[in-house]
């Protein structure tokens, strides 16, 4: 069968964008290839790592395993889309620097897709409830402990409330 | 990209159905967090696809006109954990799909995904057991429903007809009314993790709290597909709450359970954990039923 394409449009950090797209492709393919959006990583690509993490209208997916096609009509934010315009780093990602929450950075742009999500949720979690929103991702190096930290210390700023670590 | 032949887009019910009949050959795929990593590591390289992936009519929990929670087929776990009609009638429902894989997993994966699948181990699966949840399919004669046990053939096989998807998962109200449940995974690690075992089970207690009316207890991965067990809830049934009540019904699901050795758990250690895990299920619907443990 010869290759089968299909046209896609979709917001993508809050810019509406549409390309002809292999049906075969899976999101993160779509979002690196045709958007050289290079934080959607590939890790394991069979939805274990959680490294191609992306947000899909307001919720977190893991793109290997989202076919691209499916993002027709959808609101795709990734981490690119976290940057202000004057290049700012956001508060999540700042706190990512502060708590040297990242190694070898591959896990990270994962892991800050899905804080965003927790984050917004605007919801002040218990320490066991945010290690199972956060348990969809592997890091092989820093340990999960930094991460752990600059999830909540995020999140307790939000709320305006200090830190109890 | 995935080694794909061809993929076939449905987003009504009646083009899915159209595009069974048109290629008989084609799997479908709902969320594809099985399908596409089958499909990954080649098990299912090369095929046709029929996605039904975009049907939004197949999404969302509602009362029907019998007052059955029904759930669409391609609600996503997600959803179900957080949707207020499930934590009102069927909350234990909500907390056992909360323990499916993920929250990524849970954001993309869906019921009708985890029951056509046919796997034992689906968290979703004993709980749905235990409600006598029905299946309702839809093809081109229109709509069939079946109880859930009759929809589990055989492991990794449902009763899904050649031109049918799944279109809804049913909670009768004779299954939830005064109804509460407690579900129990077994596994290894807290997330991204398939169930050793997984037990459901509910109870509907008497006015004055002090007799169980009605308690089903349903497993997962104690047989090549879930399945209730007839002599434990024989037990429960009518009985008065107790601590020696919850040991002899748990003692007695050893007669109905028929776990395997794998190399996720011996026969042995499977039937072990079952007593146990009935045992606080009961224990901990009961409380959940406003009842006591005497």
């Amino acid at each position: 069968m010869s290759a089968q394409y299909k046209l896609v449009h979709c917001t993508i950090n809050g810019k509406e964008v549409e390309k002809m797209v292999d049906v075969r492709a899976s999101l993160t393919d779509m979002l690196r290839n045709d958007y050289h959006l290079t934080s959607v990583k590939k890790g394991c690509e069979v939805g274990e790592c959680g490294a191609c993490n992306v947000l899909i209208n307001g919720e977190a997916f893991n793109s290997c395993i989202y076919l691209a096609v499916w993002a027709e009509g959808k609101d795709i934010r990734t981490l690119e889309g976290l940057l202000s315009p004057d290049g700012e780093l956001s508060d999540i990602q700042k706190a990512f620097v502060e708590e040297t929450a990242i190694q070898c950075g591959f896990c990270t742009p994962g892991f800050i897709m899905t804080a965003v999500e927790i984050l917004e949720t605007g919801k002040l979690y218990t320490d066991e409830e945010l290690r199972k929103l956060l348990s969809g991702h592997l890091c092989r190096c820093t340990g999960y402990e930094n991460i752990f930290r600059a999830v909540k210390k995020t999140m307790y700023r939000r709320h305006g409330k200090a830190i109890d670590f | 990209m995935y080694d794909m032949k061809a993929l076939y887009e449905a987003s009504s019910v009646e083009e899915a159905v159209a595009l069974r009949v048109a290629h008989p050959e084609a799997q479908i795929i709902a969320g594809g967090s099985d399908v596409l990593v089958q499909m990954r590591e080649g098990r299912r390289a090369g095929k046709e696809l029929i996605s039904i992936y975009g049907i939004d009519a197949l999404r969302g929990v509602s009362l029907d006109a019998e007052e059955a929670l029904r759930i669409g087929s391609l609600t996503s776990f997600s959803h179900i954990t957080r949707d207020p009609l499930i934590q009102k009638y069927c909350n234990v429902l909500g907390e056992a799909v909360d323990q499916v894989g993920s929250p990524q997993i849970r954001n993309i994966g869906t019921i009708g995904g985890n029951t056509c699948n046919g796997v034992t181990s689906a968290d979703s699966a004993s709980t749905l057991h235990a409600y006598e949840a029905i299946v309702e399919l839809t093809g081109q004669n229109g709509v069939r429903r079946l109880p859930i046990k009759d929809f589990y053939i055989k492991a990794g096989q449902v009763d899904i007809k050649p031109d049918e998807i799944q279109t809804a998962i049913l909670i009768p109200k004779a299954s939830w009314e005064n109804t509460f449940g407690h579900y129990i995974k077994y596994g290894l690690r807290n997330a991204m993790e398939i169930a050793t075992l997984g037990c459901s089970v509910n109870v509907r207690l008497s006015a004055d709290k002090r007799t169980i009316e009605r308690c089903r207890i349903a497993y997962g991965v104690a047989g090549p597909v879930p399945m209730r067990c007839p002599s434990a809830e024989a037990a429960a049934n009518g009985a008065a709450p107790s601590k020696a009540l919850a040991e002899r019904f748990a003692r007695a699901v050893i007669d109905d359970i028929n776990p395997r050795d794998s190399w996720r758990a011996s026969k042995a250690f499977r039937q072990h954990i079952a007593v146990e895990m009935a045992k606080r299920a009961l224990t901990r619907a009961v409380e959940l039923a406003g009842g006591e443990m005497a």
